[in-house]
């Protein structure tokens, strides 16, 4: 479902990605791990046309991503992304906001648009907080504000960019458990995450990167697990030595 | 004192003719300042290079020519051209030309407080540019952009009275009328400088109560 052929991007003469393939299949969650730096989080914003990447190619569906064609509304429309810093609109409510897609972009009528976001917002657990704004909201309730927005464009994948990295630590667990049972619903996800359990107990596929290359791929138990290179176990060591 | 409102009550229907015009003129070039003002704001930030430059040059030249000498070339020097307006609309016009490059860094400024974040946020649920101005930027910028605004508007409604530079027989130019032929010059220029304060009041109070309600804390 989206596929990725040796995409190369970089600032300037600083080369971020150097040469990425991998795919994802419809159902699959794909777990990104690595020190920051390494390129996560830019391959996730090159899937939906928030980055241009130089070389190489990245299809979703069998449509080229390509940031400055309009076929990017597309792509965007149908793979929503979810934020480190939630970026809910300020000046709008949590129902408002969950609605603005369906019925600005995609011309739902406002009824059908209400109903299906206040479902939505149920099935975050923020049914009571559908007249709040975002600054009402905890960092925990805003990111799963920000889930119910990604959903309800009807997305065929969702890219997570590090979801919980910005939370205090008692409000992750809220975010990743509507994670998981949207892992369990078979939606295909792309989640760049530090969050090791979230990774090993949910992802089909773990993405360990390195210097903007992808250092090892497998499922989820081998890398974390059992790593092969001599960098992941490195950096896995750090990261669960931290926990 | 008795003799003040003596001629107050005398003065002030004349004077009132010229708030008339005054608040014409200012109303005229606040909406005319304000609609250009944006589009030049929305020409800077488009990411054109083009409209971004011709922007700019258009924002520097008119920041760099005193106010007073575009009415005048409004008035006096576009009738040669055969473009003839009559002084309310000259007036009206080149204040609002004049102010709208003040409007339009007012606009920019406020847009581009908005964090990328937003832009981003709309950018990934499909919104075109427009859109995102329309319904995520503007109405943040908006907030952003008020309480310079209310200076600006303000400030219009002072600088009207140099719409009386080209014969607009506004408030001030009422007021001079009024005290050369009466030589009452304390009388005449307190209740204009009184007339043109009570119009400001309305305005401090509107500006007071459009931050109150959209300033706190994004409600």
């Amino acid at each position: 479902m989206i596929e990725l052929k040796d995409v190369h991007k970089s600032y300037g003469t600083l080369e971020v990605i150097k040469g990425f393939t991998t795919s994802v299949s419809k159902g699959e969650v794909v777990c990104l791990i690595g020190p920051s730096g390494s390129g996560k989080s830019t391959i996730l914003r090159c899937i939906n046309g928030l980055e241009v990447y130089q070389k190489g190619e990245i299809n979703v569906e069998g449509q080229r991503v390509d940031a400055g064609h309009k076929s990017i509304t597309y792509i965007r429309t149908h793979v929503s992304m979810v934020f480190q810093r939630f970026n809910l609109f300020p000046h709008r409510t949590a129902l408002e906001n969950v609605i603005e897609g369906p019925i600005f972009v995609k011309g739902e009528s406002r009824a059908e648009a209400t109903e299906r976001g206040r479902h939505l917002l149920n099935r975050v657990g923020l049914s009571a907080k559908e007249n709040a704004y975002p600054t009402q909201l905890s960092g925990g309730q805003q990111q799963r504000v920000a889930i119910a927005r990604a959903l309800a464009m009807q997305p065929k994948a969702i890219l997570f960019d590090e979801p919980t990295s910005a939370l205090d630590p008692e409000l992750v667990g809220e975010v990743l458990s509507v994670m998981r049972s949207l892992a369990e619903e078979e939606m295909t996800m792309v989640v760049v995450t530090h969050e090791m359990g979230f990774a090993r107990d949910v992802a089909d596929r773990v993405l360990f990167l390195d210097g903007g290359v992808i250092v090892e791929e497998g499922a989820a138990k081998d890398v974390l697990g059992n790593p092969q290179h001599a960098r992941t176990q490195d950096f896995l060591r750090r990261v669960i030595d931290h926990v | 004192m008795q003799k003040f409102i003596q001629d107050a009550v005398e003065f002030l229907p004349i004077l009132f003719q010229g708030v008339k015009l005054t608040i014409l003129v200012t109303l005229g070039s606040l909406a005319l300042s304000t609609a250009l003002g944006l589009l030049w704001a929305l020409m800077r930030v488009s990411g054109i290079r083009i409209l971004d430059m011709m922007a700019r040059t258009f924002i520097n030249f008119i920041r760099g020519v005193p106010i007073i000498v575009q009415l005048f070339y409004i008035y006096f020097v576009l009738p040669e051209m055969g473009i003839a307006l009559s002084a309310l609309n000259a007036a009206i016009i080149g204040l609002g030309i004049a102010y709208s490059a003040y409007q339009a860094e007012n606009f920019r400024a406020g847009i581009e407080a908005i964090d990328k974040g937003q832009l981003e946020a709309a950018q990934s649920i499909g919104m075109g540019w427009a859109m995102t101005m329309r319904r995520v930027v503007l109405p943040q910028a908006f907030r952003i952009a008020l309480p310079p605004y209310g200076n600006t508007m303000i400030m219009m409604l002072k600088d009207s009275s140099q719409a009386s530079t080209i014969t607009v027989a506004e408030l001030a130019m009422q007021g001079k009328l009024v005290a050369a032929s009466t030589f009452k010059n304390a009388t005449v220029f307190s209740l204009v400088a009184i007339l043109y304060l009570v119009m400001c009041i309305p305005l401090f109070f509107a500006v007071n109560r459009m931050e109150k309600k959209f300033g706190s804390g994004h409600k």
